[in-house]
């Protein structure tokens, strides 16, 4: 049992809306794990309870098998290194440039001469595919989309983090970009030996990365006592899996659901 | 909430507050309009202004508490001076425009307005006087301040909002920096300091233009304007305004930095976290600016107890 980020009975609500109920979940060393499912089923939520983004309304988070209740606010901040987080919209700082933004965290966690620095960005920048010299002095408003999620990956990665957290790293972006991300969701856990997970709904992105998949469904859509994670296995079962719900999603298919739309 | 969703609404007594702790019934109660189970008929008066109390209490309980965790990460986040300058010369250089045109405006129609009242006693030389402590004490601090909430405090909330929406604030608690530290500190720190130094230069130019409009266009004697001035505006009206410019500027940040950070999603979020900013600033600003009047009126009758004034 070697997990670095532990689930145990978590629920999470905000206000009066349950949106995760007794989730217990493990993540593998050295895995990449695909979180599945609708919009609002939790998943994005799921990802920042890991970081300690959010807290948890019930149960517990646990990081390399200690309760994150017990750490210290200090030791919550320097673990929280131990994660890479590329967000939906990959977040870069709008008023820092290209370069500042990837330069952020070494700034700010490291003393490191300004030398280093400029050599730890560049690297991060060519492993993504990016030149330093171009696009550094650049704002990220005058980058395209898959080129800011570069840019964000390359900031997550600046301070070789043990874990990273992919939320939805290929929306938004054409087929050959998403590869492109895909591949590159690849080569940093063959290069880094990271932990990966990956929030998506996309279906090539869960076939081409996946150790194994996890997929919720939406409490609204539950009855009060099923479990929330549908699916939990390997890529190849959940798209042979014979559970409507899990296949329509698969597949992206309505279906009945279709019916919900006359209703309106 | 399994338990609140039981809970008959149809029954005299819905939430059996006999039997509750108070604020067991009031989750209760919020719950039960935040859900709309309670029909707009079932909302009368009584109902509307119990949300209205709880949601201000909730807002003022909340801005306490990050209120207190600005002070809290004051010293271990000081800001470098390449985050800090950059603020303080968009709060403090850039607001000096409007500033100094505010204040050039106020000395001169309180001059216009005070003119007519003293001419009709005869008492036109004594205008230096009125112009000069109304200026000093409440109208320079003052509209600086409201100046300052209207282009510094909205515009730092819809910054602070667009990045709570577009997860930035999310991206420098991952990075390893406290997003209080690094975004309200600085703030704060610029208002709090540059505020008074801004409200200096509205009352400078508000003498000058209130003496200039006086003696040349309304034709009062320059000695007598000054004369005057001098006998009845002492050091104590200046202090009175600084210090109350500091309460506006901590208050301008420190609201307008909240309403940022708990920006709903979308344009309209970002927009309505905006307009709270100068809203919720402008209301801060009168409200100090009575309190602060009333304490500095006691303070000066202790330090200065028998002054009489021939």
């Amino acid at each position: 049992m070697n997990s670095f980020v532990e689930f145990r009975d978590v629920h999470m609500r905000f206000g009066h809306q349950p949106i995760l109920r007794g989730i217990n979940l493990s993540v593998e060393s050295g895995k990449t794990l695909v979180l599945i499912g609708e919009s609002g089923c939790g998943k994005s939520v799921t990802m920042k309870l890991m970081m300690n983004l959010l807290q948890p309304t019930g149960g517990e988070v646990r990081w390399s098998g200690q309760p994150v209740q017990s750490f210290t606010e200090r030791e919550i901040v320097a673990e929280r290194l131990k994660f890479g987080y590329l967000f939906q919209g990959a977040a870069l700082f709008d008023s820092l440039s290209v370069f500042e933004n990837v330069a952020f965290s070494l700034r700010q966690n490291m003393q490191l001469k300004e030398s280093a620095v400029r050599e730890i960005v560049q690297e991060r920048l060519r492993d993504v595919g990016l030149d330093a010299a171009s696009v550094g002095a650049k704002k990220p408003a005058e980058l395209s989309g898959g080129m800011r999620k570069r840019v964000g990956l390359a900031r997550a990665l600046a301070i070789d983090p043990e874990v990273m957290l992919y939320d939805e790293p290929t929306t938004g972006l054409d087929p050959i970009m998403s590869d492109v991300i895909n591949e590159l969701i690849i080569r940093t856990r063959q290069r880094r030996h990271v932990t990966s997970i990956v929030v998506t709904h996309d279906m090539h992105t869960v076939r081409k990365v996946a150790d194994r998949v996890v997929m919720f469904y939406p409490l609204s859509r539950l009855a009060p006592h099923e479990p929330q994670i549908l699916f939990d296995g390997t890529a190849e079962d959940a798209f042979r899996c014979d559970d409507p719900r899990i296949s329509q999603f698969v597949r992206g298919e309505a279906r009945e659901r279709l019916l919900e739309l006359n209703v309106a | 909430m399994c338990r609140s969703r039981e809970i008959n609404l149809d029954s005299p007594l819905p939430f059996g507050v006999e039997s509750r702790r108070l604020s067991t019934f009031m989750q209760d109660a919020e719950y039960a309009m935040s859900a709309g189970t309670v029909t707009h008929d079932r909302r009368m008066f009584v109902h509307r202004l119990g949300k209205l109390v709880l949601d201000f209490l909730t807002l003022m309980g909340d801005l306490a508490l990050f209120t207190l965790s600005m002070f809290r990460w004051m010293i271990p986040g000081w800001p470098r001076a390449n985050v800090l300058w950059p603020v303080m010369y968009q709060i403090g250089v850039q607001s000096l425009p409007v500033i100094l045109v505010t204040g050039g405006f106020i000395g001169m129609v309180l001059a216009v307005q005070a003119y007519e009242q003293f001419a009709m006693m005869h008492m036109e030389n004594q205008l230096g006087t009125v112009v000069n402590v109304t200026l000093l004490k409440e109208l320079g601090p003052v509209l600086a301040a409201v100046m300052l909430a209207g282009r510094v405090g909205s515009s730092m909330s819809a910054q602070l909002g667009t990045m709570r929406v577009t997860e930035q604030i999310d991206a420098l608690t991952a990075l390893g920096a406290n997003p209080v530290a690094y975004l309200v500190v600085p703030r704060f720190l610029a208002c709090f300091l540059l505020i008074p130094m801004l409200t200096l230069f509205a009352d400078g130019i508000g003498v000058l233009s209130g003496w200039w409009f006086s003696t040349h266009v309304l034709g009062v004697n320059s000695f007598y304007y000054w004369h005057y001035s001098r006998a009845f505006v002492n050091a104590f009206d200046l202090w009175s305004g600084i210090i109350k410019s500091v309460f506006f500027g901590a208050a301008i940040s420190l609201i307008s930095c909240h309403r940022g950070f708990h920006s709903r999603a979308g344009a309209e979020g970002v927009g309505q976290a905006a307009t709270e900013a100068f809203v919720y600033s402008f209301i801060a600003i009168l409200a100090l600016d009575f309190m602060l009047g009333f304490f500095l009126m006691e303070l000066f009758e202790v330090l200065f107890p028998k002054v009489v004034i021939v």
